[in-house]
């Protein structure tokens, strides 16, 4: 789960990291009222949506007087942001966080996170802040500092001090480093953080060390002792339907094919979809339905399916352990028959009690399409989604 | 032979007499799985399933001789048990539970690594189907009538994608000396190189299939491993062609964060490293087969 920046900052205050005088705001008059309440000369208005890279999109603008503050937060609000991160749909801006103008002297990159490769925690920091890390690891890896936690005894002194000269802060800036770093470190491991960024991380001309940016994942696994994490869920940043498919225990990720998929694991999923792009489909989604299938479960998951209205066929590949095929067909067969359906549907059953279950399928008086094999049903699916859309450009003509 | 576990090996439930608990031991009895107890903390003395329940691991190995464990404990306690069963002298452990937090697995991996390597508990999982040994024992969740006994080693992520790896074999009378699932997770118990490791020094496994997916290094490190150090050919498909970066597909560790992670990637490396690749998840059987046939 992703948290705003001013969310992240708020969190990292709490552990005594810096970050520079800032408040929320909703609307333009807000928005100016902060400028007001915060002082000074110089602010900046920045989206608030999950991503990186928003300076670049236009989403961080930065203004002299209140009436620049008014013209930038109307400009920001309710915008679409495209960042490379937020995909080609890009996010919405709903919030604005205005924060006081920082005299920058030098810009740091700071990162902590979860490395698989290791199984511990990484601390990653540059002395060249303020660009992608993904940029500075192609271009100048040797600029990239890289120190391994021992989970154990945790993050120490010596390695927040080896980080801090790397980043290449003067002396007089180091116990104000250290603190910041074992702030961070602390927030990780308290609060399951799987990836905390401070990019950047930046040095002022007063010589403070300030949290210019914040960017905060959390491992979903861990949210239910993360209270207070969840709550800061915004789902105004999040796919709806992807939303709603984990609000019913279902694992869905929305796509830009329009061959709908109901699959059970997430191994099964992926490799079906990558079938139906080998016979020469696109998938709509990856909906992993899980083990215990039952039919209102089924129900929902064609639901969600089917409510992208871009779905011209739809392919269930249920291969039935712990399940059991004749369950899962009776399932798919009421589920059919509720909704009514318009488009082809091929169905794949397999495994336990696999007999049974495709008698139910051929009796049912449905237009069911099935197949035996994984090939069988991405072809046919495939196949039924061409008439399909067929059928459609020549009722059009 | 097979590897981790077969007919002798003596098997504890953890989280026995809970429902899933309950539902997979008795399966794992019905196919002949030796098991012997379970452990549920608090309930050391009754009799479930006709078996006695332990109130700790150390019991269990003291009065029935355990030797594997398999979990059901929720995500929450599940780190906790995979710990006890390392720290009673347990060999082989499968962690079943989908769920546990990342920082806990770092934390488990990390007290395995206190162990000893002669004296340090092997697991695999956790979110994953388990272990199978055909015709011998079976420590898991899987349907096992799907796999017939013989001489390729299956090593994978996922649960039904196995299963269906297994259905493919077992249409063209190809079977199985064991298949082991690692699980979904980012950090997991064994990676697929420490599976390839087992294999390679199983007289009974002549090649294995190794079944991957998006995310993490381990497919890659397992195609190193198997170019440098084994005899045995190595078959792999690896899911997720059709994932876009970013995306979690489902498993907690199926997501493509940095590059090397993709489907497409991983696949040509692999080609590189000299591994066998089916070209489609649907090739799986066939692909063997063929590897095979070219052994005789």
């Amino acid at each position: 789960m992703d948290i705003h920046e001013y969310q992240a900052k708020e969190i990292l205050r709490g552990y005594g990291v810096k970050i520079a005088e800032g408040g929320m705001a909703y609307s333009p008059e807000e928005a100016v009222q902060r400028a007001r309440d915060i002082g000074g000369h110089i602010w900046a208005v920045k989206a608030q949506i999950h991503s990186g890279a928003r300076g670049k999109a236009g989403g961080i603008k930065i203004c002299k007087t209140h009436d620049e503050v008014e013209v930038a937060a109307e400009a920001l609000l309710g915008k679409r942001l495209i960042t490379h991160q937020t995909g080609p749909s890009g996010k919405v801006c709903g919030r604005l966080y205005v924060e006081a103008g920082t005299d920058i002297v030098k810009e740091l990159y700071f990162c902590f996170l979860v490395d698989r490769s290791s199984e511990r925690i990484v601390m990653v920091g540059s002395a060249q802040g303020g660009m992608e890390i993904e940029e500075l690891a192609e271009n100048n890896p040797g600029a990239i500092t890289k120190i391994y936690i021992e989970p154990a005894v945790g993050l120490q002194d010596y390695q927040a001090r080896e980080m801090a000269f790397a980043m290449g802060l003067a002396p007089e800036l180091l116990s104000h480093a250290v603190k910041t770093i074992r702030g961070c470190y602390r927030a990780l491991r308290e609060l399951d953080v799987s990836m905390l960024e401070i990019n950047p991380l930046v040095v002022t001309r007063s010589g403070e060390l300030i949290a210019l940016d914040a960017k905060m994942s959390f491992d979903d696994n861990a949210l239910f002792r993360q209270q207070k994490i969840s709550e800061l869920r915004d789902k105004t940043q999040e796919d709806p339907r992807e939303m709603a498919a984990a609000d019913r225990g279902l694992s869905y990720v929305g796509l830009d094919g329009d061959i709908g998929c109901m699959i059970n694991g997430a191994g099964l999923a992926m490799a079906t979809m990558d079938m139906i792009k080998l016979a020469g489909g696109e998938p709509a989604n990856f909906l992993d339905v899980g083990g215990g299938a039952s039919a209102e479960r089924t129900e929902k998951a064609f639901r969600l399916v089917l409510a992208d209205k871009g779905v011209k066929a739809m392919l269930v590949n249920i291969f039935a352990g712990i399940n059991r095929c004749d369950w899962i067909a009776e399932g798919v067969v009421e589920a059919v028959r509720k909704i009514d359906m318009k488009i082809p549907l091929i169905v794949r059953l397999s495994g336990t009690n696999v007999a049974e279950g495709q008698r139910i399928i051929a009796e049912s008086g449905l237009p069911i399409i099935t197949a035996e094999t994984l090939a069988e049903a991405a072809e046919k699916a495939v196949q039924a989604r061409n008439e399909a859309v067929a059928k459609e450009a020549a009722q059009e003509v | 032979m097979a590897i981790l576990i077969d007919e002798t090996t003596r098997i504890i439930v953890q989280g026995f007499t809970g429902k899933i608990g309950s539902f997979h031991a008795q399966d794992m009895i019905n196919y002949g799985s030796k098991v012997v107890g379970g452990i549920t903390p608090g309930k050391g003395g009754q009799t479930h399933l006709g078996l006695p329940v332990f109130n700790t691991v150390k019991e269990a190995v003291r009065e029935v001789g355990a030797e594997a464990s398999i979990i059901f404990v929720p995500p929450a306690f599940a780190a906790d048990s995979i710990m006890e069963a390392a720290d009673a002298g347990i060999k082989y452990c499968v962690g079943i539970t989908d769920g546990i937090p990342t920082q806990d697995m770092m934390t488990v991996k990390n007290f395995l690594r206190r162990f000893p390597a002669n004296q340090r508990m092997i697991l695999t999982g956790p979110n994953c189907a388990g272990t199978i040994s055909p015709g011998r024992s079976m420590l898991g969740i899987m349907p096992g009538h799907i796999y017939s006994q013989g001489n390729v080693g299956i090593v994978g992520r996922s649960g039904t994608l196995g299963y269906e790896a297994a259905d493919q074999m077992k249409r063209l009378n190809i079977g199985i000396s064991t298949s082991v699932g690692i699980g979904g997770d980012p950090i997991n118990g064994s990676s697929h190189r420490d599976i390839l490791e087992k294999f390679e020094a199983d007289p009974e496994t002549k090649v294995v299939l190794m079944i991957g997916e998006i995310g993490g290094p381990q497919e890659v490190e397992a195609g190193i491993f198997a170019k440098e150090n084994m005899t045995k050919p190595v078959i792999a498909y690896i899911a997720g062609l059709t994932a876009p970066e970013g995306r979690r597909m489902g498993h907690a560790g199926a997501i493509i964060s940095s590059a090397g992670e993709s489907a497409a990637e991983k696949v040509a490396i692999l080609k590189e490293l000299g591994v066998t690749i089916c070209s489609t998840p649907a090739a799986m059987g066939a692909t063997v087969a063929a590897v095979l046939a070219n052994l005789k």
